[in-house]
């Protein structure tokens, strides 16, 4: 095994492990959060772990991870019930009663863990807030033929055997509970009047939240869990219309995050030409981050960028079958030709009737000489489909709707463009 | 990465008392009193303005806010460092916290104006993304060479112990000003957090009051970073303020006490951190905020837990009364004035109505106690002031019946007939008519 | 004093115009893609109480709202006596839907009346004696006079609304939109709704309220628009509600429809 290869297998490759395992847990979840509007409830429960884990630490002694991750679940927990509690009891806004109740807890963290260094021991708060994946080595034996035993398994990091723990844990809880997940979040009061307590899959969702942050947060640190929870949901949500789709693609952008965030922290700066690697905690963190802004101006169907191309593809559509119709009745009151300046006072200024004529010439539909614009053939075929789709919308809002006839035309010239052929004829079109 | 900042201090020695003295009366030397005064008006300034950052629902906005601030910080010092100015200078950090505060708050708003993302999932997205950005600089800067990372860390946890008097003298500045601004702007402020709508339809530029308020909460979280940390500097906002809301209903009243609690908090946590400087001051003003808040939500007057859990059991009491007294009259109407009931008859009429027999035998004790019930011979009757209440119950019952069934397409959903007195909800004429309509059905029988 | 100061503010007439206080041409608003106005055209008689009548989901709300600018018009134009909305701010009044608001926002009945005088007390300037005398005077004109100092929570429903409508008289203005001023509330401020907006007609005002209820429509109003995502029919109460008209507007409806013809004969037969 050559240095670079034991270089990958012993350092980057937990971390990467460990990184995409978080990811894809708390991605799992944060779907559920995301669609309930509870996202902030994750960032609450992330930062309310800090006292239990230090008095797990203080109690036992030990950082036995089971240890700390029971007693990290256990102020998660109490977290999300004083808050429950603050928002009913107290009558307080839910946004203030997860900031008092997680800035409390938090605060209560900071002077235990003073404490905690008081008496010597070493636990570090760094750690805990962006995690330090980099610190998952493996250190497997370095020839081949002694890699495959048993006793390189026994080798690899407890926290990886963690993070495979809460992977399968959640992917469980998601898999089997995801009609109930789906509906209690969808319609609480649906899902508890069908015997689907509400508030109890609230709850269960809840110490799933608390058990995979604290599972992830050596891997990532409890602030930058947010970040994996909500950024590959979120994303997906923009990417798929059903929850189930919805779900895989999160899990597929939560393994993009991690890898391409620790691959960029690790080796980008090389790449750069510095020699140090930056935090590959925190690039996670950015990578899901940036996914979310990318995907809101991208995506292909819900993206802002799509979303203005469709609505300049219609209103190119109308103003051409303006034109054409235009052209059309001209051509039934006997002018076969109209002169463009004519054109301009009805489509509304020069300016449109240029790009209209532009736009109709490009796809042959009207031709132009000197004198002025008449239609081809096809564009008279195309401007007649038009008028008749107005004139059936026309009759339909008269007979059907109660529109008043002077209105009514003006009304089917804006319908007629978006109306399918489908629509038209149920409307009566026969 | 970084040595938490509690492990650098020496262990605490226990303060004498003339130690505790000096400090809380602010003699406790010239850098401590300035860090005092400077935390405990940031204390008041963030008391006032978190009470609009709350009403207007913008508490987490500004936890957002306070975390995105990290890369700023970062940025600034790395920039610094490479322009060659002093790059531990306290503006210049703050400055580029300030920015990068302001561009997360921007972020929220454009990524909540997609329909498909909430506004909660935008923060949250947001608070986390800055930070880690925050960190991936931090790492940076500590890979560079040139001088150690300048205890940044401190603007995480916050640090008071460490704080010169310049760097108080700055904080008191921001927050001074952020004080003077918000209560200038009360008016306008709580317009626009009570209703949105009226204030664009009145023509106040509801946009830029947000803005202004915005920065008002950008200036207060950035004064507090150093004495509180990012982490925490939200709570200074938002506890003072919803502590204050369980004890008043009136905006002055309430901008008032939380500017009190927020200075007190500030006051305590600065104090403490000046006597053991072991104890970080952020953690112990976010504390003591905290205490005052679960002490606010137990015992405030009218807001408060346990004057809500009296109303209840008053309100369950009465209830109980008007049923007791309503079966009663029943009977008495059935057998006629002052007729003497069986405890067993009655308990066992109660027991229709879902009572167990113990609840009515301690019920009868309660009334006869407050003289709504007489004991007779062989049983109970009904006192005057008690028949008095059980025939304006019995009245107020049939009447709600009637209405119900006359008038079931318009009957209103909310009424409670149990509360409500017929005539405070319905119409003269409408009770006259329900009346005329009990009547004829009574004559009819 | 009181009284004296509450007539005051209904003697001096808005200067008359040619001009309607309101007229809308070609108003289109859509949420997303789907239309909720369709191209309304409609002309508000000046000095008149006019009712938006529809079914739940014509947009009548939305109506109001795109009027005061509070929600963007896809096209169309609103003008107010002729002139563009950001001219004549201060002739406008507004009551929103109760709903609108948090009613546990820490306020009392007079600081919510005091707010309908802000505009003009102007930028950071604390509401002085004078203003807060008016504000009580139009509370005492609502009949809310000794709720003064309570807190808005702990008002009744139908007193929250009359303190809205309050807060509307202490703008003082000469066009007044309100968005469902009679919903759930009980009878006594039923009255003092309808007194107060007679007195706004004597006084020359007009008024544009949503209503949801055709019944009481016919006796309150003057003027009705009917509405379903456009204008089906506008008009003095007794030529726009019949029975065809309502046809059109609540369409297939039958539980609606047979609640209406119900309305149209009560109203016929009295």
């Amino acid at each position: 095994m050559s240095p670079e290869v034991y270089r990958l297998v012993a350092i980057d490759l937990p971390a990467m492990l460990g990184g995409l395992m978080a990811a894809v847990t708390c991605a799992l979840l944060g779907n559920f959060l995301v669609l309930r509007r509870q996202a902030l409830m994750g960032d609450a429960i992330s930062h309310s772990v800090l006292p239990g884990l230090v008095v797990a630490f203080l109690v036992a002694q030990t950082r036995e991870p089971l240890v700390m991750l029971l007693g990290a679940a256990g102020s998660g927990m109490i977290a999300v019930l004083l808050i429950e509690m603050v928002r009913r009891v107290g009558r307080v806004d839910p946004g203030a009663s997860m900031g008092v109740v997680f800035s409390v807890l938090f605060a209560l963290g900071v002077l235990l863990l003073e404490k905690a260094a008081v008496r010597h021991v070493d636990l570090d708060a760094d750690c805990v807030l962006y995690g330090q994946p980099e610190y998952m080595t493996w250190l497997p034996p370095a020839q081949w033929d002694a890699f495959f035993s048993a006793s390189t398994l026994r080798l690899v990091p407890r926290q990886l055997w963690i993070l495979a723990g809460a992977l399968v844990l959640c992917s469980g809880f998601v898999v089997l509970l995801f009609k109930e997940l789906r509906i209690a979040s969808f319609d609480p009061q649906l899902a508890t009047a069908q015997g689907i307590s509400a508030r109890l899959m609230h709850y269960l969702l809840m110490v799933v939240v608390a058990l995979a942050t604290v599972a992830a947060f050596e891997a990532v640190g409890s602030i930058l869990v947010i970040a994996m929870m909500i950024g590959p949901a979120v994303s997906a949500r923009l990417l798929t219309d059903r929850l189930v789709s919805q779900v895989l693609v999160s899990v597929l952008l939560a393994g993009v995050g991690a890898i391409g965030g620790y691959w960029l922290a690790a080796l980008g700066p090389q790449v750069l030409g510095f020699s140090h690697s930056v935090s590959s905690a925190g690039m996670i963190a950015v990578v899901c981050t940036l996914m979310v802004g990318v995907l809101v101006l991208l995506a292909p169907r819900h993206g802002v960028l799509s979303h203005r191309l469709r609505q300049r593809r219609l209103a190119r559509r109308v103003l051409v079958e303006d034109l054409l119709t235009t052209l059309l009745r001209a051509q039934q009151a006997g002018d076969a030709q109209v002169a463009p300046d004519r054109l301009a006072s009805v489509l509304g200024g020069a300016r449109r009737s240029e790009r209209a004529i532009e736009l109709a010439m490009r796809d042959g539909l009207v031709q132009q000489d000197t004198t002025g614009v008449r239609l081809t053939e096809r564009g008279e075929e195309v401007a007649s489909r038009v008028l008749e789709t107005h004139r059936a919308l026309q009759r339909y809002l008269v007979e059907e709707v109660g529109v008043r006839e002077s209105h009514a035309h003006e009304t089917a010239e804006r319908l007629e463009h978006v109306v399918d052929e489908d629509v038209l004829r149920r409307s009566g079109g026969e | 990465m970084h040595a938490p900042p509690s492990l650098a201090r020496t262990v605490d020695e226990i303060p004498t008392w003339q130690e505790v003295v000096e400090t809380l009366l602010l003699r406790g030397g010239y850098n401590t009193t300035w860090v005092m005064i400077g935390t405990t008006l940031l204390g008041i300034a963030a008391g006032i303005i978190g009470v609009f950052a709350l009403l207007r629902k913008r508490a987490l906005v500004a936890d957002a806010l306070s975390h995105a601030t990290l890369p700023g910080i970062a940025l600034a010092f790395i920039v610094g460092t490479m322009l060659g100015v002093q790059s531990k200078s306290l503006p210049v950090l703050l400055l580029g916290a300030a920015l990068s505060g302001v561009l997360g708050v921007v972020a929220i708003q454009a990524l909540h104006r997609h329909p498909r993302v909430r506004e909660d999932s935008a923060i949250a997205i947001v608070l986390s993304g800055f930070f880690g950005a925050g960190i991936v600089l931090l790492s940076v800067v500590q890979s560079m060479r040139s001088g150690s990372q300048g205890g940044l860390a401190r603007f995480i946890y916050g640090q008071t112990a460490a704080m010169r008097h310049e760097d108080a003298i700055v904080m008191s500045v921001i927050a001074g000003l952020a004080l003077v601004a918000s209560l200038g702007l009360l008016k306008e402020f709580a317009l626009v957090a009570f209703n949105e709508g009226f204030a664009r339809v009145t023509g106040w530029p509801v946009t830029l009051i947000d803005i202004v308020m915005m920065g008002l909460i950008v200036l207060g979280v950035v004064a507090g970073l150093q004495a509180v940390g990012l982490i925490l500097v939200v709570a200074m906002l938002i506890i003072p303020a919803a502590s204050a809301r369980f004890w008043t209903d009136r905006l002055r009243l309430l901008v008032l006490i939380s500017a009190v609690i927020g200075g007190l908090c500030g006051y305590a946590g600065s104090a403490t951190s000046a006597l053991l400087p072991r104890k970080p001051a952020g953690s112990v003003i976010v504390l003591c905020g905290g205490a005052l808040f679960f002490l606010s939500m137990l015992v405030a007057p009218r807001r408060g837990v346990l004057a809500s859990i009296m109303r209840r059991i008053a309100l369950r009491f009465r209830i109980a009364r008007d049923h007791l007294l309503e079966q009663l009259h029943d009977l008495e109407q059935r057998d006629g004035r002052g007729t003497v009931i069986a405890c067993r008859a009655l308990a066992d009429a109660m027991r229709e109505r879902g009572w167990m027999g113990l609840q009515t035998r301690v019920f009868l004790g309660l009334l006869r106690l407050r003289g709504l019930i007489e004991r007779r011979n062989g049983g109970v009757g009904l006192s005057e002031r008690g028949r008095a209440i059980g025939a304006r119950v019995a009245r107020n019952h049939a009447l709600w019946e009637r209405y119900l069934i006359e008038y079931a397409d318009i009957a209103p959903s909310h009424v409670d007939w149990t509360v409500d007195r017929v005539e405070h909800v319905l119409r003269d004429d409408v009770v006259r008519e329900l009346e005329r309509a009990i009547a004829r059905t009574e004559a009819a029988r | 004093m009181s009284d004296v100061r509450g007539a005051s503010l209904l003697s001096a007439h808005p200067e008359h115009s040619a001009e309607s206080p309101l007229s809308i041409h070609a108003m289109t608003v859509a949420y997303r893609r789907r239309p909720v106005l369709w191209d309304v055209d409609y002309d508000a008689p000046a000095g008149a109480l006019v009712a938006i009548v529809g079914p739940n989901g014509a947009g009548k709300s939305t109506l109001i709202k795109a009027c005061l600018g509070l929600v963007a018009m896809a096209s169309g134009r609103v003008a107010f006596w002729g002139r563009p909305l950001r001219e004549v701010r201060g002739r406008i009044g507004y009551v929103p839907q109760r709903e609108s608001v948090d009613w546990e926002f820490p306020v009392s009945a007079l600081d919510v009346v005091c707010m309908g005088r802000y505009r003009k007390i102007g930028w950071f300037r604390p509401v002085s004696r004078a203003h807060k005398e008016v504000a009580r005077a139009c509370l005492a004109r609502v009949g809310m006079e000794e709720y003064a100092s309570r807190q808005i929570s702990q008002l009744s429903g139908g007193q929250q609304q009359r303190v809205f409508l309050a807060r509307a008289l202490a703008q003082e203005a000469d066009l007044y939109f309100m968005d469902e001023p009679f919903a759930g509330v009980d009878a006594a401020t039923e009255r003092a709704i309808i007194e107060v907006l007679r007195e706004l007609r004597s006084a020359g005002r007009t008024v544009i309220c949503v209503h949801h209820d055709l019944a009481t429509a016919r006796e309150y109003f003057d003027h009705v628009m009917l509405l379903n995502m456009r204008v089906v029919a506008a008009g003095p109460v007794e030529e726009v509600l019949t029975a065809e008209n309502l046809r059109k507007t609540y369409g297939g409806r039958l539980t609606l429809l047979s609640e209406v013809s119900e309305a149209v004969a009560r109203g016929e037969g009295g």
